[in-house]
C-alpha cells in the first residue's frame, strides 16, 4: 500500500508508531540497560536512566558463578537438532499433503495441530518416567526428540501452506523427466521451497530455544539448556536484579540477534495460510 | 518410433466418469490435435497417456509394449505444459539439462545436447538466464528444449500457446510445426484453438465429453463432419443449423449451412433483414434474421452491407450439410 | 496429479510424522489415563491399589477448581482478545508509509524471542516490583501509592505479560496479510467515497479473516498450556486467585505429590483442550478451506 500521503500525516503516523514500537520494546531495553548497572543504582529510587554507574562486573559475575558455556551449547545443539530433525520428518509429509491431498489431508492436518493442545504439565509425570526409562533424561538427544516431536505439527503445517503455493505442474515436469521421488524432492521441490523452509527453520530454532517446561522438567545439569540456566537465577531479592539481567540478557541474547538478523527470511514464511 | 494405442481406455474422478470407453490409435510421426469444449476432457487424455494419472480400466501401449502401469519417467514421453512448469531456480541451461541429469548423462554429452536445442530453438543468449528473466515465448522455448533432449517417442502438448499473445502464438505455432517436419516425432497436441487445430494438425481428434466424435484430417473434419457437433466445432464462424420445412424440403432433419457458403445475390431464394454487419475488411460477418431462421452468413471483402438491408441469399447444393434425428450426416 | 504409485509414495511419506505423533499422543496419555485411577503419592510409596474415581472426585470439589478453569479460560481469552485487537491496531499503524519501517519492525518483534522464564522475571522484578519496580516509581512520582500488581491483579497482570509475549506473533501475522491486501481494492473503495472506518470495515477486516483465524488457532495451541510465567511470577497466588488448571496439576504432581490427582487432573486438562480444539478446528477448517 505504497500510496502518496501528505507529509504531516505522515509525521503523525511516524511518531505513533515510533512511540508503539518503542513502548513495546522497552522492557527488553531496560533489562539490557539494568544489566550494565551496579546492584546499587539498578534499584534506585528514582530509576536512573543516565545518571547509574556503568559496569561489566554482573557479567563477570554471572560467566563465573554458572558454566554459561555449556548450556548455551546445550542450547544451540537442541534448538538446531530439534528443528532439523524435525525438518527432514516434515518434509516428506508436507510433500505428500500439499501434492497429493485427499479428503483427509486437513482431518489429519488439524489432529497433529491437536495433539500440541494438551497441556504439557498432564502428561509431565508419565513423560518423565519414560524419559528416566529408556535413558533419555537430561540428555540431549532426549531434549531434541522432545521438542522435535513438540514442534513437529508447527512445522509441517508451515511447511504445507508453503508448498501449496508451488504449482504442481513443476513437479509434473519433473517426474517427466525423469526425476524419482527423491530426486523430485531434492532438486525442485526443496530449492524452490527454500524461503519457505528457512522461515520454518527460523520460527522453530526460536521456539525450540525458548521452550522452557520440558527443558527444565527433563533435565537436571548436563542437558541443561539457557531456559535451565535463567531458572537457576529466578526469585532473586533486591539486590540481585542487575546480576539477574545480565543472565536473561545472557540468556536471550543470542536468539534476539539471530531474530533480529534474520527478520525478513522468517517473516516471509510467517503466514501460516494466511495470507492467499 | 512413438506409436501410441489406446484401447478401452476410461478415467472416473470417483463417482465422475471423465472418459468413457476410448479407443483410439496414434501413428508414428503423426501431429494429432486434440480439440473440444473445455472440460471435455483434452487434458485428462493427455495426461493418462503420460503416466501423471492412472487410467480406471483399459491399456496404453506405446511402441508396443503395454505401458499402463508404467510410471511417466519409463513412457518416453516429454510433455510440455501450459504454465511451462519451468524450474524457476535453474538457469535456462540446467532447465534443459534437466531430464539428461536425472538420466545420468555423461555431462560432455549433455552439453552438446543443450547446445544443440539451444541452437535449434535460438535459445543460445539466453542459456545463462533463469526462466524469470525470460518472456514468455522464450519461456516456451525454452519447455520445449527440455522435451527436445530427451529424444522422447512423442511429445505431449498441453495448450502451449494459450499464455502468449496473438502474435507471438503465430510465431510460435509455425515454430512447433517446422520442429515437428525436422524432428518427424510423433506429437500430441492439445488446444482448443480451431486455427492451431487445422494448420497444425495431420489428424484431429474431436473430444466431447471424453467421448470422441471424429478423427480425420483436417480437412475431412471440415468436409464431412460425422454429426451436429463436429459441424458445429470445426470452422469458424459456426455452421448454420436449419430445422423444419426448409430441411425437410432436403429430406433430412437438420440442414447446415456454413457462413461461408452462403452466397448473397438478386436470384437468391431466401431472404432476410441484416440486423448485425462486422466489416473486417477482408471479409464481412452478417447476422440475419431470414425465412429460414437467424443466418450468420461470410461474405468476401466489403460489399457495403449494413444494418437494416434486406437481402436475398442462396447456398450452392453441393455445399449443404444434412443430418438426421439423431444428428448424424446423412 | 495422482497414480497409485504416488498415492502409495505419499502415504509412505507422512506415516512416520504420523506414527511418530501418534506415540507421542497415545504413551504419555495412557498413562495419565492410567495413574488418575490409581492411588499414587510419592510420599507414601508402599500404599498402591486403585481407587476408582476418586481422584476426579477429588478435583471437581476441590474449592478452587472451578475457579482454575475459569481463569484459564479467561488467560486463553484475554490474551487472544489484546493481542488480536492490539495486534491490528498496530499492523494498520505500521503498515502506513512510516519513516524507518525497518527498525520499527524490529522493535516491535523483540518479545517474541524473549523467553518466558525471562519476560516473566523482567516484569515481576523490573516492573511490577512493589518497591523497586518502574511501575511503582511512576506512581510515587506521581503522588500515589504504588500499586501491588501481583497482589491485587494477579490474573490481569499475568495476562499482560503473556500479552506482551505474544502481541508481535500476532503483529507479524496481521501485517504480513495486510501488505498482500491489493491496493487497487482500498483504491476502488476510496474512489467510491467509502471514509477510512469503512474501508477498514468492509474492506481491511475481512481480508484479515484467516490471518485472524491462524492467529487465534496458533496462539490458543500455547496458551492452553501456560505454566512458566505464572510459576516465575504469581506461584498461582495470591491464593488461588491465579491458579490455571495446568497450574493446579503442577501443585498436586510437584507440591502434594500426588501423581493420581494430577494424573486425573491432566485428564480434566486434556479434555477441555479437545473440546475447544473440536470447535476452534471446525471454526479454522472453513477458513482455511478458502
Ligand atoms: N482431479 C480431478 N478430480 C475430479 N474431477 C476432475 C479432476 N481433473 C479433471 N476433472 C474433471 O474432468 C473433466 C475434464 O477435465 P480436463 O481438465 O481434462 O478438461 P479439458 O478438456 O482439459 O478442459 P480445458 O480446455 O478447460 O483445459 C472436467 O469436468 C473436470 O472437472
Ligand atoms: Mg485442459
Amino acid at each position: 500500500m505504497a500510496r502518496a500521503v501528505s507529509p504531516s500525516r505522515k509525521f503523525w503516523t511516524t511518531l505513533a508508531a515510533w512511540s508503539v514500537a518503542l513502548v513495546i520494546f522497552f522492557p527488553v531495553f531496560w533489562m539490557v540497560l539494568t544489566s550494565f548497572k551496579t546492584e546499587a543504582s539498578a534499584v534506585a529510587t528514582p530509576p536512573q536512566l543516565f545518571s547509574a554507574e556503568w559496569t561489566l562486573a554482573n557479567y563477570q559475575d554471572v560467566w563465573a558463578r554458572s558454566d554459561y558455556p555449556r548450556f548455551f551449547w546445550n542450547s544451540v545443539v537442541i534448538a538446531l537438532g530439534s528443528t532439523l530433525l524435525g525438518l527432514a520428518i516434515a518434509i516428506p509429509a508436507a510433500w505428500s499433503m500439499a501434492f497429493v491431498p485427499g479428503k483427509r489431508t486437513k482431518d489429519l492436518l488439524m489432529w497433529m495441530l491437536s495433539t500440541k493442545m494438551m497441556p504439557a504439565v498432564a502428561v509431565m509425570v508419565p513423560l518423565y518416567l519414560v524419559f528416566q526409562k529408556l535413558g533419555l533424561f537430561d540428555t540431549r538427544i532426549g531434549l531434541v526428540l522432545a521438542l522435535m516431536l513438540m514442534n513437529l505439527p508447527i512445522i509441517i503445517w508451515m511447511l504445507y501452506t508453503y508448498f501449496r503455493e508451488i504449482p504442481g505442474e513443476i513437479l509434473e515436469a519433473a517426474r517427466m523427466d525423469g526425476a524419482s521421488l527423491w530426486n523430485e524432492i531434492i532438486y525442485v521441490l526443496t530449492p524452490m521451497a527454500v524461503p519457505g523452509i528457512a522461515s520454518t527453520l527460523l520460527l522453530n530454532v526460536i521456539l525450540a530455544w525458548n521452550e522452557a517446561f520440558w527443558t527444565i522438567t527433563l533435565t537436571t545439569t548436563k542437558a541443561a539448556p539457557l531456559s535451565a540456566f535463567i531458572a537457576s537465577f529466578s526469585a532473586p531479592q533486591g539486590l540481585f536484579y542487575a546480576k539477574l539481567s545480565a543472565a536473561s540478557t545472557m540468556a536471550i541474547a543470542p536468539i534476539l540477534i539471530l531474530g533480529w538478523f534474520s527478520q525478513k527470511q522468517l517473516v516471509r514464511g510467517l503466514t501460516f495460510g494466511a495470507v492467499k | 518410433m512413438g506409436q501410441i494405442t489406446l484401447s478401452s481406455v476410461t478415467k472416473s474422478f470417483g463417482e465422475v466418469n471423465v472418459i468413457p470407453p476410448l479407443d483410439l490409435q496414434i501413428n508414428d510421426g503423426e501431429f494429432v490435435v486434440f480439440v473440444g469444449p473445455s472440460g471435455c476432457g483434452k487434458s485428462t487424455l493427455l495426461r493418462l497417456i503420460a503416466g501423471l494419472e492412472d487410467i480406471s480400466s483399459g491399456q496404453i501401449i506405446i511402441d508396443g509394449t503395454d505401458a499402463t502401469h508404467a510410471p511417466p519417467a519409463q513412457r518416453g514421453l516429454a510433455m510440455v505444459f501450459q504454465s511451462y512448469a519451468l524450474y524457476p531456480h535453474m538457469t535456462v541451461r540446467k532447465n534443459i539439462a534437466f531430464p539428461l541429469k536425472m538420466a545420468k548423462v555423461p555431462q560432455a554429452e549433455q552439453d552438446r545436447k543443450v547446445e544443440n536445442a539451444a541452437r535449434i530453438l535460438n535459445l543460445g543468449s539466453y542459456l545463462d538466464r533463469r526462466p524469470g528473466q525470460l518472456s514468455g515465448g522464450q519461456r516456451q522455448r525454452v519447455a520445449i528444449g527440455r522435451a527436445i533432449v530427451r529424444e522422447p517417442a512423442a511429445f505431449l502438448f498441453d495448450e502451449p500457446l494459450s499464455n502468449l499473445d496473438a502474435a507471438l502464438r503465430v510465431t510460435m505455432r509455425q515454430e512447433i510445426s517446422e520442429l515437428h517436419q525436422s524432428l518427424k516425432t510423433t506429437m500430441i497436441y492439445v488446444t482448443h484453438d480451431q486455427v492451431e487445430a487445422m494448420t497444425m494438425a495431420d489428424k484431429i481428434v474431436v473430444l466431447n465429453a471424453g467421448r470422441i466424435e471424429q478423427v480425420g484430417a483436417p480437412l475431412e473434419l471440415y468436409t464431412k463432419p460425422r454429426n451436429l457437433f463436429v459441424a458445429g466445432f470445426i470452422g469458424s464462424p459456426k455452421m448454420n443449423f436449419i430445422t423444419g420445412p426448409e430441411a425437410q424440403k432436403h429430406g433430412c432433419h437438420t440442414l447446415g449451412i456454413r457462413p461461408e457458403h452462403i452466397e448473397v445475390s438478386a436470384e437468391g431464394p431466401w431472404s432476410g433483414t441484416i440486423g448485425l454487419a462486422e466489416h473486417l475488411g477482408s471479409d464481412t460477418f452478417l447476422k440475419v434474421s431470414s425465412d429460414l431462421g437467424e443466418l450468420t452468413v461470410r461474405v468476401p471483402g466489403e460489399r457495403g452491407l449494413h444494418h437494416g438491408q434486406t437481402i436475398r441469399m442462396g447456398a450452392p447444393a453441393d455445399k449443404l450439410y444434412r443430418f438426421d434425428q439423431n444428428g448424424l450426416a446423412l | 496429479m495422482s497414480t497409485q504409485s504416488t498415492r502409495l509414495a505419499s502415504r509412505l511419506m507422512v506415516a512416520p510424522s504420523v506414527l511418530l505423533l501418534l506415540v507421542w499422543m497415545i504413551v504419555p496419555l495412557a498413562m495419565t489415563l492410567y495413574f488418575s485411577f490409581r492411588f499414587y503419592r510419592l510420599l507414601s510409596p508402599d500404599r498402591t491399589g486403585w481407587v476408582g474415581i476418586n481422584n476426579y472426585t477429588w478435583f471437581f470439589r476441590a474449592p478452587d477448581f472451578w475457579l482454575a478453569m475459569f481463569n484459564t479460560l479467561a488467560l486463553v481469552g484475554g490474551v487472544l482478545i489484546i493481542t488480536v485487537v492490539l495486534g491490528t491496531l498496530i499492523a494498520l499503524l505500521i503498515d502506513q508509509p512510516v519513516k524507518g519501517q525497518g527498525v520499527l519492525r524490529i522493535l516491535v518483534i523483540a518479545p517474541f524471542f524473549v523467553m518466558p522464564p525471562v519476560a516473566a522475571s523482567i516484569w515481576e522484578n523490573l516492573f511490577m516490583h512493589p518497591q523497586n519496580g518502574l511501575f511503582a516509581a511512576a506512581s510515587k512520582a506521581l503522588g500515589y501509592d504504588p500499586i501491588l500488581f501481583l497482589e491485587h491483579y494477579p490474573l490481569l497482570s499475568v495476562i499482560g505479560i503473556v500479552s506482551w509475549e505474544w502481541l508481535p506473533f500476532a503483529t507479524l501475522i496481521l501485517l504480513t496479510a495486510m501488505q498482500s491486501l491489493s491496493s487497487e481494492q482500498l483504491e476502488a473503495a476510496e474512489m467510491d467515497g467509502a471514509p477510512a472506518f469503512a474501508r477498514f470495515r468492509y474492506i481491511v477486516l475481512p481480508h484479515l479473516t484467516r490471518a485472524i483465524t491462524v492467529v487465534i488457532l496458533i496462539q490458543t495451541i500455547f496458551l492452553l498450556g501456560i505454566f512458566g510465567e505464572i510459576y516465575t511470577t504469581t506461584q498461582g497466588g495470591p491464593g488461588s486467585a491465579s491458579t490455571t488448571l495446568p497450574y493446579m496439576i503442577f501443585k498436586q504432581a510437584i507440591v502434594a505429590k500426588d501423581i493420581g490427582r494430577a494424573a486425573a487432573g491432566g485428564i480434566i486438562a486434556v479434555v477441555l483442550a479437545n473440546i475447544i480444539a473440536f470447535f476452534l478446528m471446525r471454526g479454522m477448517g472453513r477458513h482455511l478451506d478458502n
